[in-house]
């Protein structure tokens, strides 16, 4: 609406103009998911995502080594596990480096949608006294754990290097299966962190999901392993898909992928839909939620 | 610390001559509504949504605001006053899109500072640099804009030696000056404060004062939430106040004030204590509240030990209370009313003083005179902040009568003891076992 709406600019001339004196009255529309505008949003994002990773990584003397020290260890539980006990690792080509890959971008999915399960309420000062953009605080979440995987799979490269796979040129798509980790990752970090606010049983819900999802993606194990009938059930799991894919882009490429271990389309459908719908539903209820957040906290 | 600022209102009215009430609009509210639905039963899990699948949520509803409509003009210092509970916080929280108004428009024009409080979002594990740049994208600059902001910010808070030390090595006294420093310098054309003079020593209200007024003189448009009438007067161009989510007054600052005060004396056991005095022991209506000042307080201090100023006192420790109280007017038959109030304005305690005097006839105290009342006073109060303030009526005994709030001054009660709720019992009691004999 034009300023000449308001009946007392009209006629007048204003005795101290203030700096912006022609300044539009606009609108307020409340609290939103965005609030401010997109570039303010991917702008304190980024500060926020950049300011996490360098606290974990310089407030603490051994900073970067601690952020490897988790999967490391993992890594060198497993294997022992794996090679030693079990022996399945012996089967499987290049298995040492397959499981530390694993682990590492495993680690990214778990350490991003758990962190992001609290995150909008650890913020709550932010949040209930300023006008904060709230998808920042989940995306920051996700966004700080993506750069810990870039950092450790700097290491990772090199392991796979040391243990003798040779660079190949689909190590170039990579990325790509990564990025729709990442979208995945993201979907579920809306989702719980504003589910959060309002039912506090998600916390524990995703911690023990998060786990049985551990065991129901190839991680620890190859998909060739799997007794045929439970392939439905491993494929369904839109993990899986992605997981397929790395190991066949970075580590084998003689390895099935997602379509191979699927089979057909059709049976990778369930994957694909369920990711689909979980990226709307997401999207979906933290709008929903977002206006409210600050009552509810 | 004392009624400086009571007396400078005067003085700085003198300014509000440029008057931007024919500005254009800055900051349009119409019809705004906000109720907060309480659950009698909050379901706060799946279970209990699994268990009672059927139940309707019961809601008791809290109607925080009731179609509040006001404009404010660009360059208006603006103040928004009210009890506890009258729902002004809701209000600046639906300003600051921090709530959403369940209806209602609100329209602004120039860019808002998103902040309601002082340091808001500091970072404490972070550099001061990191801070300034991380508050300068919460406001809607871009990151190089908020970096070359940072020199303006650091030398106005004159921290530049300190700009690599993480805020959690700061001293409360450098944070308050970077907040303010950040307020300032914010390149905002609306702000939105709360309540900042509640907290701070002499020289942090000093810094407020002068802030307040460099802002208003840069042509800000500022809406100040607070109790303190003596700020709502001395920086105001206009003030409203709220109670029970409708306004109940809107205009000239000490017309506020004194609906604030009334509002205040009617509703505070000052009111009791004070009609106590009164002669027919009647309760009337018809106060007359006069907030011309008849009254400012010269001094008002708590003594240590040695004799020196302090506002920090153990617990148990008795308070060495003074105060200076110059009449403005002749006050006759006078009457001061205290009312120790705590950090969130709730009386704990409330105590009159009237003057002591040989004969009836010497019960007065004439205009530029200085009444003194000192003393002590056992503390039971528990480890928090406290604020001191003081009503003053003249012509006890009759109905009506003339009151005035005066602020005196705040003090902390420290100590490791914790008393349970807000006063500590003396007590003298002693367990026995009652034994079968004791019983005959």
């Amino acid at each position: 609406m034009p300023m000449s709406d308001s009946p007392e600019s009209m006629g007048k001339s204003p005795v101290m103009a203030p700096p912006g004196a022609d300044l539009k009255l606009r609108e307020v529309t409340g609290p939103s998911a965005v609030g401010g505008g997109w570039r303010r949003m991917f702008d304190l994002l980024f500060l926020i995502a950049v300011t996490d990773f360098r606290k974990v990584y310089f407030s603490t003397v051994l900073g970067y080594v601690w952020s490897l020290f988790r999967p490391l260890v993992l890594f060198a539980v497993l294997l022992f596990v794996f090679t030693q006990i079990f022996r399945i690792g012996s089967q499987v080509e290049n298995y040492p480096v397959l499981l530390l890959f694993n682990i590492v971008v495993f680690g990214f999915f778990q350490e991003a949608t758990l962190a992001a399960v609290m995150s909008v309420m650890a913020q709550e000062g932010v949040v209930r006294k300023t006008q904060f953009p709230r998808l920042v605080i989940p995306l920051a979440t996700a966004l700080t754990a993506l750069f810990n995987l870039g950092v450790n799979l700097v290491v990772v490269l090199f392991f796979i290097l040391a243990f003798g796979v040779a660079p190949m040129w689909t190590w170039l798509l990579a990325p790509v299966a990564l990025l729709a980790l990442t979208v995945l990752t993201t979907a579920i970090c809306l989702l719980v962190s504003s589910l959060y606010v309002r039912f506090r049983d998600v916390g524990i819900i995703w911690g023990v999901l998060a786990t049985a999802l551990f065991y129901a993606t190839p991680v620890l194990y190859p998909i060739e392993i799997v007794p045929e009938r439970f392939h439905g059930l491993i494929l369904a799991n839109p993990l899986t898909p992605i997981f397929l894919e790395l190991r066949r882009l970075v580590i084998d490429p003689n390895a099935p992928g997602a379509l191979e271990a699927a089979g057909s389309w059709l049976q990778l459908m369930p994957a694909i839909v369920i990711a689909f719908v979980t990226c709307v539903l997401s999207v979906w209820v933290f709008h929903r939620e977002a206006p409210r957040i600050a009552e509810e906290l | 610390m004392n009624g400086s600022r009571t007396e400078s209102s005067d003085l700085i009215s003198e300014e509000k001559v440029k008057d931007p009430s024919r500005n254009p609009i800055a900051v349009e509210v119409k019809d705004v509504s906000k109720t907060f639905r309480i659950p009698k039963h909050r379901v706060e899990s799946f279970k209990e949504r699994a268990v009672h699948p059927l139940r309707k949520n019961e809601y008791r509803e809290l109607k925080a605001l009731d179609g509040i409509s006001f404009d404010i003009h660009q360059g208006e210092f603006f103040g928004i006053v009210g009890r506890n509970g009258s729902g002004k916080s809701t209000l600046l929280k639906i300003l600051a899109s921090i709530y959403r108004a369940d209806a209602g428009t609100i329209r602004m024009a120039g860019r808002l500072a998103p902040f309601i409080e002082l340091g808001v979002g500091f970072n404490p594990d972070l550099t001061a640099y990191d801070n300034v740049v991380m508050n300068g994208v919460m406001m809607g600059l871009s990151r190089s804009e908020a970096a070359s902001r940072l020199d303006r910010v650091i030398d106005f808070a004159e921290l530049e030696e300190f700009t690599e030390l993480k805020l959690k090595n700061y001293s409360s006294g450098m944070m308050v000056r970077l907040a303010f420093s950040l307020m300032v310098q914010a390149d905002a054309d609306i702000l939105l404060i709360d309540e900042v003079l509640a907290v701070g020593d002499a020289s942090f209200q000093q810094k407020c004062a002068d802030t307040f007024n460099q802002m208003r003189d840069l042509g800000k448009t500022i809406v100040l939430v607070t109790h303190d009438m003596a700020s709502v007067e001395a920086y105001c161009h206009r003030a409203m106040l709220i109670q029970d989510g409708e306004i109940k007054e809107l205009g000239r600052p000490r017309e506020v004030a004194r609906a604030y005060f009334k509002l205040n004396f009617d509703a505070s056991s000052a009111r009791q204590t004070a009609l106590d005095y009164m002669e027919d022991g009647e309760v009337s209506d018809d106060f007359v509240l006069d907030v011309d000042i008849q009254a400012k307080v010269r001094d008002s201090w708590l003594s240590d030990a040695a004799g020196g100023r302090t506002t920090n006192i153990e617990v148990g420790e008795r308070l060495n209370f003074n105060v200076e109280i110059e009449a403005l007017r002749d006050l006759n038959r006078p009457l001061f009313t205290f009312q120790i109030n705590d950090s969130k304005h709730v009386q704990v305690t409330g105590f009159n003083q009237t003057l002591e005097v040989e004969d009836e006839s010497g019960d007065r105290l004439p205009a530029g005179s200085v009444a003194r009342i000192s003393g002590t006073i056992e503390n039971p109060l528990a480890p928090g902040r406290y604020q001191v303030i003081c009503w003053v009526t003249r012509e006890r005994e009759t109905s009506k009568r003339v009151v005035q709030g005066l602020k005196l001054f705040e003090f902390a009660v420290f100590g490791i003891k914790r008393t349970p709720g807000l006063v500590e019992a003396t007590t003298n009691l002693k367990a026995r076992i009652l034994t079968g004999d004791a019983d005959e």
